[in-house]
């Protein structure tokens, strides 16, 4: 209850001060302001798409966009909006959580590695920098070649793909905190080693993990997309945007607006996250602190 | 209620403290001098057991608290203590607080570690100590955070934090480096205080001959590693043995004519790795003679005071 009291204290404060300063320049508004409304339309979906994702028409399959189907329709006649607007469920869901997973046990292991040092933190960093020296779309490969395909291998890949950069900058942040003087003065009061890293360590070491973790949210959509492309990803009549990419490449010449649409949703979202990223290093001040990643 | 005997201190083959002892009774106040270099700090940090925290290790000696020989204490009994029953106030306020957290937490921290408080007592105390500190609207002040306050405050919060579990041994390491003048005198005055208040056992280490005289009941005067002399505060001051206690003593700005001229000693104290043989201070005493270059000498005691020199007897011309 202290703990959980004291990260909503944290999360508070940090909400307050950091995500709201981000927000006041006119490209974090823009940007963040997408995100916002992206996400409101993923969670909202069902409501806001006009057809069916599912829904076939093979009568009306590959029309340009025009009325009623804004953005045209695919080989299969499913209406390519509707398809973008279920695909950002995927997309984000896919990636949010694969980043909280991949952070949650990178920030876990890199504070462990950072603080304990010796052997363990030898052992982590070797293993760590081993997944980082492959790039990350052939260890995500990789993963689901083992496993197979599917949303959950997409997941887990991925976040096995990014753990390497929350591990290393969580440990960079904490060796660095760890000699500060007013950790010192904590083991000075008797502060045991949990209240040390958990109460003083890991408050102070947070924000460049949390800024990398919403950059790493735009790197992991496209990568779920790439993974979607291959055919690896989402199964179809599951909507993705690499997917339908991927089925779109067929008619790139016949019907281009069912590869462009997903293409450009991918591409602004991206686009939207790194900008919206850049803004929240700004209002936190830490770009120096980045440099352990 | 704090005793170190002739405690010895190593990192790997490096030496820099041999040799120390003081000790210190419940009310009582004394004070450790010397330059930077001379080893008060890690004398400070041998008692704290932070040593194996470092990579350095207690060669030789006793370290006795209340009865208790510290030298061998496990880490996890040694926590209880820090803080607990021995608290410790470091040279830089400015950096001894988490910029994240308001004060009070911090502050509470303490007391619901060591005293096992919730914290609504701890709170409690939180508000009360900082009132003995004379710090003005503590209730107000606990929702502060560290970089809203002056230097002399976050002196005060750190001292606060040190007194929070009612320790029995106050360290003060430096206490008053970092502040500017006026507040040294103020935060000086403070840790007298609670000394009497509080009947506190507290360990003065300063390079400040002046705050040793204002202040201490008895003194020694370290240099590189070692106890060169100690005694009571009186003795030392009107009867200093050692040339380097007297270069010190002669240190101290006094006098307020035009033509008083600020005295310094010549040179710097050796590192650790070429500690010179025989006196450590000879390279840099005027009274140096062929034997303080090759046989270390010993104390001479005299009364309840003793000085390290082998001209300790000798009645030393006051330098000027």
């Amino acid at each position: 209850m202290k703990a959980s009291s004291m990260t909503a204290r944290t999360l508070d404060t940090f909400a307050r001060m950091s995500i709201g300063r981000a927000f006041a320049s006119g490209i974090g508004m823009v940007a963040g302001g997408f995100l916002i409304l992206l996400v409101l339309v993923a969670i909202f979906a069902p409501w806001i798409a006009p057809f069916d994702y599912a829904a076939q028409n093979l009568m009306n399959a590959n029309a340009p966009p025009g009325w009623p189907h804004l953005l045209g329709t695919d080989e299969f006649g499913r209406d390519v909006l509707s398809r973008v607007i279920f695909g950002a469920r995927t997309s984000l869901s896919v990636s949010a959580t694969a980043i909280a997973i991949s952070m949650a046990a990178g920030m876990t292991l890199g504070a462990a590695a950072g603080y304990f040092g010796g052997f363990f933190e030898r052992a982590v960093m070797t293993v760590v920098d081993l997944t980082w020296s492959f790039p990350d779309i052939l260890i995500a490969l990789i993963f689901v070649a083992i496993i197979g395909p599917g949303l959950t291998s997409t997941t887990f890949a991925i976040a096995i793909a990014y753990l390497a950069q929350f591990t290393r900058l969580t440990r960079a942040q904490i060796v660095r905190l760890k000699r500060e003087t007013f950790i010192e003065a904590t083991v000075n009061l008797g502060a045991n080693p949990s209240h040390i890293l958990l109460r003083h360590l890991m408050p102070n070491a947070i924000a460049p993990v949390i800024v990398v973790g919403m950059l790493a949210i735009g790197d992991g959509i496209v990568l779920e997309a790439t993974l979607g492309f291959f055919g690896l990803g989402a199964q179809p009549p599951t909507p993705s945007w690499g997917a339908m990419m991927s089925s779109g490449t067929a008619q790139l010449f016949l019907s281009p607006w069912v590869i462009i649409f997903p293409g450009v949703a991918v591409a602004v979202t991206v686009i939207a996250v790194n900008l919206f990223g850049d803004e929240l290093i700004r209002a936190l001040d830490i770009r120096d602190r980045l440099r352990g990643a | 209620m704090l005793s170190v005997r002739d405690l010895g201190v190593a990192f790997g083959a490096v030496e820099p403290l041999s040799g120390v002892s003081f000790s210190v009774e419940k009310g009582e106040t004394i004070g450790i001098v010397g330059e930077s270099g001379s080893g008060k700090s890690l004398t400070a940090m041998s008692v704290m057991g932070l040593l194996p925290l470092i990579g350095g290790r207690i060669t030789g000696g006793k370290i006795v608290f209340d009865g208790q020989d510290l030298t061998d204490l496990p880490e996890r009994a040694y926590r209880k203590l820090r803080g607990g029953r021995i608290g410790l106030i470091t040279q830089n306020p400015m950096t001894s607080l988490d910029p994240l957290k308001k004060i009070g937490p911090q502050v509470d921290d303490v007391a619901r570690l060591h005293l096992g408080m919730d914290a609504t007592q701890a709170r409690a105390r939180t508000v009360e100590i900082l009132g003995t500190l004379r710090i003005p609207e503590p209730a107000l002040i606990c929702e502060r955070y560290p970089h809203q306050m002056s230097g002399g405050m976050k002196q005060r919060i750190v001292i606060a934090m040190a007194l929070a579990a009612d320790p029995d041994v106050l360290i003060a390491d430096e206490p008053t480096t970092a502040l500017d003048v006026t507040v040294q005198a103020q935060i000086i005055r403070l840790l007298d205080d609670l000394v009497k208040q509080r009947n506190l056992a507290l360990v003065l280490i300063t390079h400040d001959m002046s705050v040793v005289a204002q202040t201490c009941d008895n003194v020694v005067v370290m240099y590189a590693g070692r106890a060169v002399e100690y005694g009571p505060v009186e003795t030392i001051f009107d009867r200093p043995r050692h040339p380097y206690t007297q270069a010190l003593i002669a240190c101290i700005p006094r006098g307020l004519e035009e033509t008083a001229r600020l005295t310094g000693i010549e040179g710097t104290v050796p590192t650790v790795i070429n500690y010179p043989k025989g006196c450590p201070f000879h390279p840099r005493c005027a009274r140096a003679e062929a034997i303080c270059a090759t046989d270390p000498p010993d104390f001479s005691v005299e009364g309840d005071s003793a000085a390290a020199c082998h001209f300790a007897e000798v009645a030393h011309a006051q330098p000027a």
